[in-house]
């Protein structure tokens, strides 16, 4: 569906400004900072799902184990802030956020080339939860179940012009690093190395007859959505100022399908829209209901929506505007 | 020396008999797997399920059997049900997307669970209580009778498939759906009662299971996991691969918690799976890889 064209039509570029633009602007007018958290949120949810999107929409490979790329994104970044304060701090931590993603990728990645459908999807829970597990129980280093606690580091050029984060500088930020990744992961899955992809998931057979090698295409692209997903779990543990070992649970993983599922599966900007109807519909239920049972009116409209609308809102609206 | 001699026969021992319980839950699922290319993941929540409908039954009537029955009867028709409203309009489809349907469906359940019945673990008295001694050593005989419960329920499904008209339908489907349909089978509601008997059996599974650490909401969770990896070192859709695979992984497990805790016992449960992943992705108790 998307990444039909190779360049970007002036519509694309003008659609995408508006849209930032306002996602940049709006949270002036919010009634307080916790509707502005919120959103921003929304946003590095909505990273997380697009990672996982790389792999579900564009490769036809679900990992119901993205929780592990975000949970070491996130404990990654809490290393680096515990140990230095220098104004580097913020770079430090997204770099070592993505090491610790790259190194839980390359194993996936290596797996992913040996197993196809439930078979993938099965081993990637179980190796996150795995990591839950030691995360949980390895108290000394991780911190247990109470998690690791830390100071947010200062906003900062390349260690230059520090100042400390607010809630309107951390939205920016946040928003700044979710558009780049979003113009970045449209441009891989509209490159021959993405077509290559997205061959590989219509008929894994025949590209492989063609002449491509599908292990080392596979391989780069979960090495890709690694990275993302760790991306979005360093930007969570700066965010929070907090990294928890429910990052690494199987829930989370399952919220990030759910994400793509309410979003629109290989559309990129759907999960991010997914992610944020999914953190309102979770306010709106943990409001007017109970915090703890949200999950069963979303458990059934996420139900409802696999068996009657497996395209997603966003590919049902584009549906409706084309029709 | 000989202690270690007393706990590797002890944990072997609980580990067969926890191996056993689990069969029925790998066994449920490998068989829907088979007949429909549905994988459940929310058969843990019918496993956990059967757990509280046999406690919810157990504390009205004191009966331990009486609870078995009621775990059994209650899932099952809840199964024929989910099956009926949900899942049947989506065979055929991508496998993932009845993975997608039924994680949401586990996501509701246990919530559900949480909701209707509390956080708090729930007891269950184990219909035998004592002892029996084994080279000098206790042994609980509920775990006896549960290991030989299970191995009768599973031997009663192989006979149940293996003799008379519907376990013919039974594999007639699982070998070719289309081909059953032209020959008169009734295809749709051969898949409904085989989701119904694999619900029913997560659900005695649970109930069985109960005694020994209790009915809380999280226990479906926290062993699906286990049969998913018990299905696959089985290789899918092999029944008594499973059974085999699920005593494996029991033992495994058991031994593994004389030297490290048990929650991370299942490290080695996982370690199983990759090797059968690397060395057989077909499974390790598959006879004749297709």
């Amino acid at each position: 569906m998307t990444g039909a064209r190779s360049a970007e039509k002036p519509g694309f570029w003008i659609a995408f400004l508006v849209v930032v633009a306002v996602l940049a602007v709006a949270p002036l007018w919010f009634p307080n900072s916790f509707w502005q958290r919120l959103l921003t949120e929304v946003l590095i949810l909505g990273l997380l799902a697009m990672s996982s999107d790389l792999l579900i929409g564009y490769v036809g490979m679900v990992s119901f184990g993205h929780a592990l790329f975000f949970g070491t994104g996130c404990y990654g970044a809490a290393y680096a802030l515990m140990w230095t304060e220098s104004p580097l701090a913020l770079w430090l931590a997204l770099l070592l956020g993505l090491v610790g993603a790259a190194v839980m990728g390359i194993f996936v990645a290596f797996y992913s080339t040996r197993l196809r459908d439930i078979y993938f999807s099965i081993t990637t829970l179980v190796f996150a939860q795995i990591f839950w597990v030691i995360v949980f129980t390895w108290t000394d280093v991780t911190g247990g179940e109470n998690g690791l606690v830390f100071s947010p580091p200062r906003l900062s050029f390349l260690g230059l012009f520090a100042a400390e984060f607010t809630t309107m500088s951390m939205h920016w930020f946040v928003l700044a690093v979710v558009a780049m990744c979003y113009v970045f992961c449209r441009r891989v899955t509209q490159s021959p190395f993405g077509k290559v992809l997205q061959a590989i998931r219509e008929n894994e057979p025949r590209t492989r007859a063609i002449g491509y090698n599908v292990e080392r295409h596979k391989m780069g692209m979960v090495m890709l959505s690694a990275l993302v997903a760790g991306l979005s779990g360093a930007l969570y543990g700066i965010f929070n100022a907090y990294a928890a070992p429910d990052y690494f649970f199987f829930l989370q993983s399952g919220e990030t399908v759910i994400y793509n599922v309410l979003g629109g599966i290989g559309t990129l900007i759907g999960p991010v829209l997914g992610a944020g109807v999914f953190v309102l519909l979770k306010e709106l239920f943990s409001t007017y209901w109970s915090p703890e049972y949200y999950l069963i009116p979303v458990g059934l409209l996420f139900t409802a929506m696999v068996i009657y609308m497996p395209q997603g809102l966003l590919g049902f609206l584009r549906h409706k505007l084309n029709t | 020396m000989s202690e270690l001699f007393q706990d590797l026969v002890v944990q072997m021992l609980i580990g067969i008999s926890t191996g056993l319980i689990l069969a029925l839950v790998a066994s449920g699922l490998t068989l829907i797997f088979g007949i429909m290319d549905v994988v459940n993941f929310a058969h843990g929540e019918l496993f956990m399920l059967g757990a509280y409908m046999g406690w919810v039954f157990f504390t009205m009537t004191g009966s331990f059997w009486l609870g078995l029955a009621a775990a059994g009867l209650c899932v099952f028709v809840f199964g024929l049900i989910m099956q009926r409203s949900a899942l049947r309009s989506l065979i055929g489809s991508d496998p993932l997307t009845t993975i997608l349907a039924t994680f949401g469906i586990s996501l509701v359940l246990q919530t559900a669970a949480i909701w209707i019945w509390g956080p708090t673990v729930r007891r269950v008295g184990a219909a035998l209580t004592g002892h029996i001694v084994v080279f000098h050593l206790q042994f609980p005989v509920y775990r006896f009778m549960v290991a030989v419960l299970s191995l009768a329920i599973i031997a009663g499904l192989w006979l149940f498939m293996h003799r008379g008209r519907f376990g013919l339908w039974i594999r007639a489907t699982t070998q070719d759906r289309q081909m059953a349909l032209a020959m008169g089978i009734p295809v749709p509601l051969v898949h409904t009662v085989v989701f119904g008997i694999g619900a029913a059996m997560a659900a005695i599974s649970g109930y069985l299971y109960a005694p020994i650490l209790g009915v809380d909401p999280t226990m479906g969770v926290n062993n699906i996991l286990r049969a998913f990896i018990i299905v696959v070192v089985g290789g899918m859709g092999n029944l008594w691969g499973s059974v085999l695979a699920a005593v494996f992984i029991g033992v495994l497990e058991a031994l593994a918690v004389i030297w490290v805790s048990p929650a991370l016992a299942v490290i080695f449960s996982f370690a199983a799976l990759i090797v059968t992943l690397l060395v057989r992705p077909t499974g390790l108790f598959v006879a004749v890889p297709r």
